[in-house]
């Protein structure tokens, strides 16, 4: 990305996130309370103390792997609705990996977890690029439908296969597969649940950032996200780019496991996402799709989302989807206002004589 | 016996009827609709607020549509007036519809689970012809009624007015609308705002039909209502066979609960079946052509 191009990249996040904040000010106003002291209470309570910055590490975790599955879909030029989906198998085939091998070392068994969970996310994500690819069916469709055949395929699991009596979960995993807390060897986050998972999420943002500029596949997946004919001109086959590119992003979204699962609370629980493959979607269009944005998005939203929690005695923290959700769509709609502008601007240029 | 079952399929396709045939009026016109499940959601807390505090179930309709209207109306903003992207303005809106009515409902009412008890839409008891099954469902409920009118009504207007002509033009082929003098930012709005007015008489069928709001109640089916549009090939007769057909799915679901069958496979019936419609094996599945892009007049 050039210079100049930068301020371009940052105002559309800056927009978005400034009119959100106000969206969210309305409505405080407008059941009488103090945006000003809830605004500073979100602060307090996320970032004001050890505990609150694991919790948002904590919440960011599942939104880094969620954001960069979608970044990566859209930089191939799909729309990728279906991270719901994936994780909850990810999820399911972490915890299964880890109650069925039992008895094998902690160093083969957890990342053997956290593989399962890669594999079932990116067969799951793999389906919807085939059809795709094959039929030509639009991946939104097939995504938002495969979203409620996992759930309720893994609730069939859940309730039929793998039971334990009077719950929703499986059984918990062997203690080798469970992923250290922080706080095992960082007494400063006491209490909060944030684990060695955020690391993996951070060395998936690096490869993510590696194999999408430094490798061919990666120089592959952006071109025909950027125009499927110039692929083919390419010499790109659009097909299995868009099979590898939907594989791979069920697979980051299928690591979300490795938190909830392996660093949480060693089961697999139904309903435990609520939402998670959903914001990644918002993540990853605030991040513009750069890795650094995803982890920068996933650690805002973390802290909203942790946040709700903590002015919930002020306001309902559902203020917090309310904040959300404007972000999402002031960012589309604020990237399309400042391109729009840029392009104007050039126009003018060109038409003084000004060469750019 | 099957009687008392078709009764059931038919209360349980209620949402999922005027849903789908919302959503076939922004879609014939270019604009993918996800909103719909917002939709169903803002407009079914609207029913139930307003006949809560007015005790009159019929301005609770009102209040669902007008809710329904300015739900779709932000949609429309966001997707024509901006051009952004429709999918993700669809997600944004089911977010923002999720948290705006538990929030609201938290606010005013202090749950964070359910409005109190209101009234419903009254039952009509026609002599003769209540104990007919089908006809006599139908004639019973305001809401049913208006369904079984508004499936046939929806299909003559896209098919057979100008404004359908249009409507499908600025879908299939927006260059060539505008051409011809047509608006397609106008016609665009104009079948946005029908889907959010005709989705909300689901949402208010939700509310009045249970007599309260629950968070989240609208559950998912705003996504099923869009697979059955798919199934039914965009088409308001064709999105109906779909509803009915995943109303009976869900009703044989109900009375097979712990039956041989696990209720989940059922459960899964309607997303498979629109993956396997979506990829041509029962005849061709035509979405209209620019659905989904947006429009951007030459300059």
């Amino acid at each position: 990305m050039s210079l100049r191009r930068l301020p371009q990249a940052l105002a559309v996040p800056l927009l978005a996130l400034g009119f959100s904040l106000l969206v969210g000010a309305v409505f405080v106003l407008a059941i009488g309370r103090d945006p000003v002291a809830v605004y500073a209470e979100l602060l307090r309570g996320t970032l004001g103390s050890p505990y609150g910055v694991g919790q948002v590490l904590f919440k960011a975790t599942p939104l880094i792997f969620t954001g960069l599955a979608c970044a990566l879909a859209f930089r191939a030029g799909l729309v990728n609705i279906g991270a719901e989906g994936q994780l909850y198998v990810g999820a399911f085939a972490t915890a299964w990996a880890g109650f069925t091998f039992r008895g094998a070392p902690a160093l083969v068994l957890a990342p053997a977890c956290i593989l399962a969970g890669a594999l079932a996310g990116a067969a799951w994500g793999a389906v919807p690029g085939i059809l795709k690819a094959r039929f030509g069916s639009h991946e939104v469709i097939n995504t938002i439908m495969l979203n409620f055949v996992a759930i309720a395929l893994t609730g069939y699991m859940v309730s039929n296969v793998f039971v334990v009596p009077e719950t929703v979960h499986t059984p918990e995993i062997a203690a080798a597969a469970r992923l250290p807390r922080f706080e095992a060897f960082m007494p400063f986050f006491g209490g909060s649940p944030v684990n060695v998972s955020f690391l993996l999420a951070l060395a998936a943002a690096a490869g993510y950032a590696l194999l999408m500029n430094r490798t061919r596949l990666g120089y592959e997946l952006r071109v025909v996200g950027h125009s499927a004919g110039a692929g083919e001109y390419a010499g790109i086959r659009t097909g299995p780019a868009v099979i590898t590119a939907m594989a791979l992003s069920g697979a980051l979204a299928g690591m979300v496991g490795s938190n909830f699962v392996l660093g949480y609370k060693h089961y697999f629980e139904g309903g435990f996402s609520a939402g998670i493959g959903f914001m990644g979607l918002a993540v990853a269009l605030l991040a513009q799709g750069s890795a650094v944005g995803v982890v920068l998005a996933a650690l805002f939203f973390g802290m909203l989302s942790h946040g709700a929690l903590v002015i919930n005695t002020m306001v309902p923290k559902e203020l917090v989807e309310i904040l959300q959700a404007t972000v999402i769509a002031s960012v589309i709609v604020s990237s399309n206002v400042v391109q729009d502008y840029a392009r104007r601007r050039a126009r003018e240029r060109t038409a003084a004589g000004v060469t750019p | 016996m099957i009687a008392p079952f078709l009764s059931q399929v038919l209360r349980i396709s209620v949402p999922y009827l005027f849903a789908a045939l919302g959503g076939t009026f922004s879609e014939r016109g270019g604009t993918i609709n996800i909103a719909l499940e917002g939709i169903l959601l803002t407009s079914a807390f609207a029913a139930a607020v307003t006949t809560y505090f007015t005790h009159d179930p019929w301005l609770g309709l009102a209040a669902a549509v007008l809710a329904g209207l300015l739900t779709a109306l932000l949609h429309a903003v966001i997707c024509v007036t901006f051009r952004a992207d429709q999918i993700v303005s669809g997600i944004a809106i089911n977010l923002l519809a999720a948290g705006l009515t538990k929030f609201l409902l938290k606010e005013i009412f202090g749950s964070s689970s359910n409005s109190p008890r209101v009234e419903g839409l009254p039952e009509w008891h026609l002599a003769g012809v209540g104990g007919i099954p089908v006809l006599g469902d139908i004639l019973r409920s305001p809401l049913l009624l208006l369904a079984a009118i508004g499936v046939p009504v929806g299909h003559f207007l896209l098919y057979r007015t100008p404004f359908g002509l249009r409507l499908r033009a600025c879908g299939e082929h927006p260059e060539a609308a505008d051409a011809l003098g047509v608006s397609v930012t106008r016609i665009r709005y104009t079948g946005i705002l029908i889907s959010g007015a005709v989705t909300a008489l689901g949402g208010a069928w939700l509310a009045l039909d249970q007599h309260s709001f629950t968070d989240g109640m609208s559950g998912g089916r705003g996504y099923i209502a869009l697979a059955a549009m798919i199934v039914g090939k965009w088409s308001p007769l064709g999105a109906a066979g779909g509803c009915l057909l995943f109303g009976a799915a869900e009703t044989l679901q109900i009375r097979l609960q712990g039956g041989a069958v696990p209720t989940q496979f059922i459960q899964m019936i309607p997303y498979l079946l629109t993956m396997v419609v979506l990829a041509g094996f029962i005849g061709r599945a035509a979405a209209p052509r620019m659905s989904g892009v947006p429009y951007r007049k030459e300059e």
